[in-house]
């Protein structure tokens, strides 16, 4: 199994939407080269005939009634938000000049 | 008469509802506790005074009005700052929800108001639920009341050791590895995990939703109980929820009797890496459920062996997507918003002024794990192994009534000791992880004071889902039995503050 190098770390970090710092990246891609070389022994079982589990229920689709009911007022909703103008988030710039 | 902050809950809820006391003046003793001591063991993160001081006058006002007051009425609680609780801060121990002030509460925050729970405040935490050792929170560390330089476990370490320094008899935590039983075991206090989706997550901000699990934590078995009976049961809001009966935890608690059990000691939780006294003090445990009657034989679950790397796979996939709703948006922290950045700059700015170094590895390795290529040697491969646990517990549950193991490899560990070596701090789960791939039931309790460091052991018991009284059963009888033997609680040996 490949271990993980600088630059990969810094392609998931540009993915993870973290801006990380130089030296962060030297110290992570060193921690998660160990960490991946420990837990890549998960990979003796990829061969193996075994139905994969992604949740300890066996529940699907759960459903209620498509009700109106009692939520939060948008001054709740809104209580929170680092800025908000109109009953609305108000956001950077999502679309470039051009 | 005992300080009212050494009552066990049911005897603080006795004295209220026999008017010996009030709740006022529970509440007060607490606060005053925690006033006290709270600068040297650091468990809270925000104490409500006046909310709690409303709350317990509110419990006296019921009971001066004649109305029947719960099992748990007027007693104290600290809750894990990863519920969310309308009007009182809510932060998960990062600087990302510094200051945020949910609009709502948690199902657990409402059951717990429901039940006339006085709530004194929120505990400290690994940063979202991340870390065996509380350091990983952004508020500092929390000490353990054992001894103020060793770590009180993590992720829920200011619930443990707000239990432990007397500053509440109940508390709640959260278990996606381990967060309740782990910070139980080297604090010595009681934690029990639950069956997964048998308390509802609503409101319980996510780390790994397929493992996540709140959970009751208090000195004694029967407390843990009655706030096992408090919180648990179905919730529509939480899609995940079983829609079925909670087994009755507190006559369990109170029946302290194993005659006829069979109970299985799990040959793969030992050797290397296990503390001498930790284990001397499982062993001494496995003799005296012998000796109260239970039948004890050794069982192999071979797939235990890969339950660590699988956690480490499958909790940071789940977490790379669940933290991402920290966008800087629509709550939270947000930087560097100067009209020159994008959204998607600005997002960025603020992940990394706001997540520690702990929250950030695990978003990157679950991002790789979930990434093409890697996906089905790693993600995939870890769901495999998740099947084979579960197989492993079915095995070993067809001959035997429930599994007991060390809680942790080890007595709690000195702060700063694997703070910067993520694979040493992982290792604190060892034992307590598989029970949250297959999504069983899980309780620690206090078995002892290792001998090299006279620190608290944990010994785990293990039942299957929905069985969640076994654990009860066997941990009151333990628990008696362990008293008995000592003459007092295990707690009664810890230093005074």
């Amino acid at each position: 199994m490949p271990g993980i190098t600088r630059e990969e770390v810094a392609h998931l970090a540009r993915l993870s939407r973290l801006e990380l710092q130089a030296e962060e990246l030297d110290h992570f891609a060193e921690q998660l080269d160990v960490i991946i070389g420990a837990v890549a022994r998960v990979s003796e079982v990829a061969g193996q005939d075994v139905p994969p589990t992604s949740h300890p229920l066996p529940l699907t689709n759960v459903m209620r009634a498509d009700e109106v009911r009692q939520s939060l007022t948008p001054e709740q909703a809104l209580s929170g938000a680092p800025a908000s103008e109109d009953q609305r988030f108000r956001v950077p710039q999502i679309l470039g000049e051009d | 008469m005992t300080e009212l902050i050494k009552y066990t809950a049911a005897e603080t809820a006795a004295a209220i509802a026999k008017g010996e006391v009030t709740a006022v003046e529970v509440a007060r003793a607490h606060l005053d506790r925690i006033d006290a001591v709270d600068k040297k063991v650091n468990a809270f993160l925000h104490v409500d005074h006046e909310g709690a001081l409303a709350a317990a006058r509110a419990v006296d006002a019921k009971r001066a009005s004649g109305a029947e007051l719960g099992p748990l009425a007027g007693v104290p609680l600290a809750l894990k700052d990863v519920f969310t609780t309308r009007g009182m801060p809510t932060t998960c121990g990062s600087k990302i929800l510094e200051g945020w002030v949910p609009p709502y509460d948690a199902t657990l925050t409402k059951r717990l108001k429901d039940a006339d729970v006085v709530i004194l405040g929120k505990t400290n935490m690994d940063e979202f639920a991340m870390g065996s050792s509380t350091e990983n929170s952004a508020y500092g560390p929390t000490g353990n009341p054992w001894d103020l330089t060793r770590i009180p476990g993590g992720s829920g370490g200011g619930s443990a050791a707000a239990l432990a320094a007397f500053e509440a008899p109940l508390a709640i935590g959260t278990d996606t590895g381990g967060s309740i039983r782990q910070p139980g075991a080297v604090t010595g206090t009681v934690g029990v995990k639950p069956t997964y989706g048998s308390v509802s997550r609503y409101g319980l901000v996510a780390f790994s939703s397929s493992l996540d699990q709140g959970g009751p934590c208090a000195r004694t078995v029967l407390d843990t109980a009655l706030l096992h009976e408090a919180i648990a049961g179905h919730d529509p809001l939480d899609s995940t929820s079983i829609d079925a009966p909670v087994p009755d935890v507190v006559a369990a608690a109170r029946t302290r009797d194993v005659r006829g059990m069979r109970i299985g000691v799990v040959k793969e939780f030992a050797g290397e890496g296990y503390q001498a006294g930790v284990m001397q003090r499982f062993e001494e445990s496995v003799a005296l459920l012998r000796e109260l009657g239970a039948e004890v034989v050794e069982v192999s679950c071979p797939s235990f062996t890969l339950a660590l790397p699988a956690y480490y796979l499958i909790a940071p996939s789940e977490a790379s997507s669940n933290l991402a709703r920290f966008d800087a948006m629509r709550y939270g922290l947000r930087v560097g918003d100067d009209g020159t950045r994008s959204a998607e700059q600005v997002t960025a700015l603020t992940r990394e002024a706001g997540f520690g170094p702990e929250v950030k590895r695990r978003i990157i390795l679950g991002t790789y794990a979930l990434s093409s290529g890697y996906y089905d040697a790693y993600y995939g491969s870890a769901q495999k192994v998740r099947t084979l646990i579960s197989r492993d517990f079915d095995a070993a549950f067809a001959g035997v009534d429930v599994l007991v193991s060390p809680t942790t490899p080890t007595t709690a560990f000195p702060i700063g000791e694997r703070a910067d070596d993520p694979m040493a701090m992982y290792l604190a789960d060892l034992c307590t992880i598989p029970s949250n791939l297959a999504g069983n039931a899980a309780m620690s309790l206090p078995c002892g004071l290792a001998p090299e460091d006279n620190l608290p052991v944990g010994l785990q018991i293990i039942a299957p889902a929905m069985a969640d009284d076994r654990l009860y059963r066997v941990g009151g009888a333990v628990e008696a039995a362990l008293n008995d033997k000592w003459g007092h609680a295990l707690l009664e040996e810890a230093p005074a503050l």
